[in-house]
C-alpha cells in the first residue's frame, strides 16, 4: 500500500483489535468480476479480510444462507447497526420500466439500492458499474442502468472505479478507512487520490519507447516483441487514472500494456463508448509542422475524453499516425 | 410445489437480470466484442472473450497461428481448473458441511481423518488443525458471523462428522489463498485477471525468448511452476475431500439427475477450430441416458438449435416463438409482476432467460455432459478416471445420472484438465524449438480487407457448460450478435412444449426434510454451478409458497 514501515504495527494494531465494521456487499446489474478481484488480493488476503477486517455481513455470492433467510439478515444489520455500516456496491440499478431488469427476492435492485443506502454510513461504490455505468450502461443502455452517484445523492460515496478494480486498490481502500477511521481523499470524480492520482501513461515503463519514438504497428511485429509502445494500436494509457502501471495486477505479476495489449481505459466514465479500441483519434496535429503545442494541447483536451496534456503531444513523433479515419459511429438513441 | 411425501413435485426457475449486451454490441467494431463479451461474466473471465474472437475470426475467414491456440487452451484450462475448485469449496461445499460443527471436531482425530483421506496434502498435523480451530473460534465467539451467518447449521441434512467439517473448513480457506495464484496465468498472457485480454487473430502477448520485453523464459518459468501447484491442488486436496464428502452421501446418487440429457460443443482444438475431431473434449449429444450412443451435434446447423420464448419475456417480430441465434432478435417484454413481488405465475413468462432446445429436446451442459460424452466416445482417459471414481465409492454408472454424479464429473474434469495444462504448455515449448513463434495473423486484421458482409459462429465450453455466439457483419459494424450461455440451457424456463429446464427437471422428486429450510434446493441447484441471479421456488401442495431461495 505504499506505508512508511512505522505504520505497518499501526495497521496490523487495527486490523487485529478493532470491532470489526459491519459492511453489506450489494450486487445489482454486474458481472461479479469485482468479488473475484477482491478475493485475489495478495496483501491483506481475503481471508484475513473476512476473517479479521471486517464483518461481511450480506454477500449473496458468497453467503452460506440463501433465499428468505438472507433477507432477514440484511434487515438486521441494517436496523442494529444503522448509520454505522458500510454499504459496498457491485453493479448498478436498473431505472427504466420500475426497475424490473434487475430483481432480487422479489424486489427491483433500484429499491433495494434505495432502501439500504438510507442507513449507511458510506457508500463504497465497487468498480465501473457502480462508479460510472460500465457495459450495461454503454449506447443505448437498454435498462436504464444508471451508477450509483445518480441514484443515492445524500451519502459519502467512494467511488473505486475500474473493470475490475486491481484487487489490492480494493482491498487498501478498506484497509485505510478501517485504520486512519476516515475517508481516503477523494478527487473530482470521488476515487481516492491514492489509488487514481495518476495516469497509466505517466509510470508506464514503456513511456521511454513512446518518448523514442518506437511503436508497435502490427500484432506480433518486430516492435511487439521488443515491447514497444501500444500508442498506435490503440492505448488509452495517456487519458486513464490508474495503478496498473505502478504496482500492476495480480500481485506485481504484469499489467495489460505489459503483456502486450493496450489499455482499454476501464476505470474511466464512458470507455466503452470512446471511440473502438483499437483505433487512435487521428486528428492530432503533429507539433513543429501544423501548430504550436499549446493548440495541439488545446485541441487535445477537446477530443479525448480526460486532459491528456501538451507535454503528451510534445513527445509526438514525425511519423504520421496514418490510420484510416474510423466509420462514423452509428445512429443510436443517446444514453439515458 | 410438494407432494404429500415432502418431495418436490414442480419447480420453476427464473432468471432474474437482463443487462442487453446483444443490444448494446449492434452497430459495434467487430474487433472491439470481446471486451464487452467477457464483461457478461466476471465469474468465468475468458470464456466469453474467447468465444467472440473465435466467433469474429469464423466470420472473417481468420485462422489464428498454432501458439495462440496453445496460450488460448492453456488460459482456458487455467479458467476451468481454478473455476471448478473455487466453485466446490465457495459456492457448494457448505451445502454439505457444517462449519458450525466444525468447532466440535478434535485436532488430533481431525489430522488422523486428514492423513487418511488426503496423505499427500502437507498441511495436516494436529497443530495446524488446532490453529485453524483456534481461528475460527475466535471468529464464532466475536458474534459477527458474516457469510457464515443464519445458514442452515445444524440442519439434520448435514451427515459429515465434525473432524470432516473442521477439515472441509479449512481446505475451504486453502482453496481461498491458492485460486489467486494459479490465475496469474492469465495475468502473463492476457495482463490482468479478472478480464485478461484477447485480440481477434490470435494473442497480444508476443513471444520472443532473446527479448527481456516478450514472452520469455522467465514468464514461461513462471507459467509451468503455476501449472504444477494447480496439479498438487488438485490431486492431493480437492479430489480427495470430493470423494470424502460424497461418501458420506450416498443417497444423493439417487437424487437430482433431472433431464437425463446432455450436449457438448467440444473444444481445446489440437489441430485448429475447425477440426473438432481432434478436440480434447469430444462434441456430441446423448438423449435419455443412452450411453450406447453419441448423436452429432452442430451449432452452426439452423434445424439443430432454436431459442424460445413461450415462458420468457420477450418479443419475437411476426409472432414467431423459436428463432435460430442467426436470426436471433433481442426484443425485451417484460410482462412479470411491478416489483415488490412475490411470486411469478409459471402459466405464463416468468424469465430472462430464454428457451433453448436441441432439436426440440431440453438439454443439460456441463462437466457431467463433457465426461459423459468422453465417455460414450470411448476416450481412455475419461473412462479411467469415471471407472476410478465409481469404484472408490462404490457404485455404478447410473450414480453419475444425479446431483452427487455431476459434482464428481466436475471435479474429474479438473483432474483431466490439470494435465492437461502440462500437456499444452509442453506442445508450446516444442513449437517454439522448431522455430515457430507466431501468436497472431493480421491478413485481416483492417476492415478494408473484409467482404461487405458475413456471417460465424464461436463456440467454447465454459466451464458450466457449452457456450456459442453468432454474429452477422455488415458494412465494417456488427449488425446482430446473438449469445446463448451454458446457464441458459441449464436454467431455462418452460418451452412451448410445456418442457422444463435442467435446474427444473433436477429438482422434480428432491425430498426435503424442512421445506422451510431448503437445503435439498441449494445442493441440487449449485451441483449446477448457475453463473446468474436464478430463484427458485418451492410451492407446497397447497400452493402457499414455503420458501424462496435466490442463488447467485
Amino acid at each position: 500500500m505504499g506505508l512508511e514501515a512505522t505504520m505497518v504495527p499501526k495497521v496490523v494494531a487495527a486490523m487485529e483489535t478493532k470491532p470489526r465494521i459491519p459492511v453489506i456487499w450489494l450486487h445489482g446489474l454486474e458481472c461479479t468480476c469485482c468479488s473475484e478481484s477482491f478475493i485475489r488480493s495478495s496483501h491483506p488476503i481475503a481471508q484475513d479480510v473476512v476473517l479479521n477486517m471486517i464483518s461481511l455481513d450480506y454477500d449473496d455470492t458468497l453467503q452460506a444462507a440463501a433465499g428468505y433467510q438472507v433477507e432477514e439478515i440484511r434487515r438486521k444489520i441494517m436496523k442494529e447497526n444503522k448509520g454505522s455500516y458500510i454499504l459496498a456496491v457491485e453493479g448498478n440499478a436498473s431505472t427504466r420500466d420500475d426497475g424490473v431488469y434487475c430483481t432480487v427476492g422479489g424486489d427491483s435492485f433500484l429499491n433495494i439500492l434505495k432502501e439500504t443506502a438510507a442507513d449507511a454510513k458510506a457508500i463504497v461504490a465497487w468498480g465501473s458499474c457502480a462508479s460510472n455505468g460500465c457495459v450495461q450502461n454503454a449506447r443505448p443502455n437498454p435498462t436504464g442502468a444508471q451508477p450509483v452517484r445518480k441514484i443515492v445523492t445524500n451519502k459519502p460515496i467512494i467511488n473505486v472505479p475500474g473493470c475490475p478494480p486491481i484487487a489490492e486498490v480494493m482491498t487498501g481502500v478498506l484497509a485505510y478507512i478501517l485504520t486512519f477511521d476516515q475517508l481516503p481523499e477523494l478527487d473530482r470524480m470521488g476515487r481516492p487520490k491514492m489509488f487514481y492520482g495518476q495516469r497509466i501513461h505517466d509510470k508506464c515503463f514503456r513511456r521511454a519507447f513512446f518518448d523514442a519514438g518506437q511503436f508497435v504497428e502490427a500484432w506480433d511485429d518486430d516492435g511487439a516483441r521488443k515491447g514497444w509502445c501500444l500508442y498506435k494500436m490503440g492505448c488509452r494509457g495517456p487519458s486513464t487514472y490508474n495503478s496498473c502501471s505502478t504496482f500492476k495486477w495480480n500481485d506485481g505479476v504484469s499489467f495489460p500494456i505489459g503483456s502486450g495489449h493496450p489499455c482499454i481505459g476501464c476505470s474511466e466514465e464512458n470507455f466503452w463508448d470512446n471511440g473502438p479500441f483499437y483505433s487512435r483519434l487521428t486528428n492530432i496535429p503533429v507539433p513543429g509542422i501544423d501548430s504550436t503545442p499549446e493548440t495541439v494541447g488545446k485541441t487535445l483536451a477537446v477530443v479525448t475524453a480526460g486532459a491528456a496534456g501538451a507535454h503528451l503531444v510534445s513527445h509526438w513523433v514525425r511519423q504520421a499516425v496514418t490510420k484510416p479515419k474510423p466509420a462514423p459511429p452509428p445512429a443510436t438513441e443517446g444514453k439515458q | 410445489m410438494l407432494d404429500d411425501g415432502g418431495r418436490i413435485q414442480d419447480a420453476m426457475s427464473s432468471g432474474t437480470m437482463w443487462r442487453g449486451i446483444e443490444v448494446i454490441l449492434q452497430g459495434r467494431d467487430p474487433r472491439d466484442a470481446w471486451a464487452f463479451c467477457e464483461r457478461i461474466c466476471g465469474v468465468c473471465t475468458t470464456v466469453h472473450a474467447l468465444a467472440s474472437v473465435r466467433c469474429v475470426e469464423n466470420s472473417l475467414g481468420i485462422q489464428v497461428p498454432p501458439n495462440a491456440d496453445i496460450i488460448r487452451n492453456i488460459m482456458f484450462l487455467t479458467q476451468m481448473v481454478q473455476d471448478h475448485v473455487i466453485h466446490f469449496y465457495h459456492l457448494h461445499a457448505l451445502d454439505w458441511v457444517d462449519v458450525v460443527s466444525a468447532l466440535k471436531a478434535s485436532p488430533s482425530a481431525t489430522a488422523a481423518l486428514a492423513q487418511q483421506v488426503a496423505p499427500h496434502w502437507p498441511l495436516g498435523t494436529e497443530g495446524y488443525f488446532a490453529d485453524m480451530a483456534g481461528t475460527l473460534k475466535k471468529f464464532v465467539e466475536s458474534g459477527q458471523l458474516g457469510i457464515f451467518a443464519n445458514a442452515y447449521w445444524g440442519h439434520p441434512a448435514y451427515k459429515l462428522p465434525p473432524e470432516a467439517n473442521l477439515m472441509a473448513v479449512c481446505h475451504y480457506l486453502e482453496a481461498l489463498k491458492w485460486q489467486k495464484e494459479i490465475i496469474k496465468i492469465h495475468t502473463i498472457f492476457g495482463g490482468k485477471n479478472p478480464h485478461p485480454n484477447y485480440i481477434v487473430g490470435g494473442m497480444a502477448s508476443a513471444i520472443s525468448m532473446q527479448s527481456d520485453n516478450a514472452i520469455n523464459m522467465e514468464r514461461l518459468n513462471m507459467v509451468r511452476t503455476l501449472i504444477q501447484g494447480a496439479q498438487r491442488i488438485v490431486e492431493d486436496m480437492y479430489i480427495p475431500d470430493l470423494l470424502a464428502i460424497a461418501s458420506f452421501y450416498p443417497e444423493w446418487t439417487k437424487i437430482g439427475g433431472g433431464l437425463g440429457s446432455y450436449m457438448v460443443y467440444g473444444d481445446l482444438p489440437q489441430n485448429g477450430i475447425g477440426d473438432p475431431s481432434r478436440f480434447r473434449f469430444p462434441r456430441g449429444v446423448i438423449l435419455d441416458k443412452n450411453l450406447a450412443e453419441v448423436l452429432p451435434v452442430d451449432p452452426a446447423d439452423a434445424a439443430q438449435i432454436e431459442e424460445e420464448i413461450a415462458h420468457s419475456w420477450y418479443k419475437y417480430p411476426e409472432g414467431k416463438t423459436a428463432l435460430h441465434p442467426w436470426d436471433g432478435v433481442t426484443e425485451p417484454n417484460y410482462t412479470g409482476p411491478k416489483p415488490p413481488f412475490k411470486e411469478l405465475d409459471e402459466s405464463k413468462a416468468y424469465s430472462w432467460l430464454k428457451a433453448p432446445r436441441w432439436k426440440g429436446h431440453a438439454v443439460e451442459v456441463g462437466p457431467l455432459s463433457r465426461m459423459l460424452v468422453g465417455f460414450a466416445s470411448g476416450k481412455t482417459e475419461f473412462k479411467d478416471v469415471v471407472t476410478e471414481a465409481l469404484g472408490r465409492l462404490k457404485v455404478g454408472p447410473e450414480a453419475l445420472f444425479s446431483t452427487l454424479g455431476r459434482t464428481a464429473a466436475r471435479g474429474l474434469e479438473t483432474r483431466l484438465g490439470a494435465r492437461w495444462l502440462l500437456e499444452e504448455y509442453d506442445h508450446l515449448v516444442a513449437n517454439l524449438k522448431d522455430g515457430d513463434t507466431a501468436t497472431a495473423d493480421t491478413k485481416s486484421w483492417s476492415p478494408e480487407t473484409w467482404k461487405p458482409e458475413s456471417k460465424g459462429l464461436g463456440f467454447t465450453e465454459a466451464p458450466r457448460g457449452s457456450l456459442c455466439h453468432w454474429i452477422h457483419i455488415k458494412d465494417r459494424r456488427i449488425a446482430n450478435y446473438q449469445i446463448v450461455v451454458p446457464s441458459t440451457w441449464n436454467a431455462s424456463p418452460k418451452d412451448g412444449k410445456g418442457q422444463h429446464g435442467a435446474y427444473e427437471a433436477a429438482l422434480i422428486g428432491t425430498p426435503m426434510v424442512d421445506p422451510k429450510r431448503p437445503v435439498e434446493i441449494l445442493r441440487t441447484i449449485h451441483s449446477f454451478d448457475p453463473c446468474l441471479a436464478c430463484a427458485s421456488h418451492v410451492i407446497s401442495p397447497g400452493g402457499e409458497t414455503l420458501a424462496s431461495i435466490v442463488v447467485r
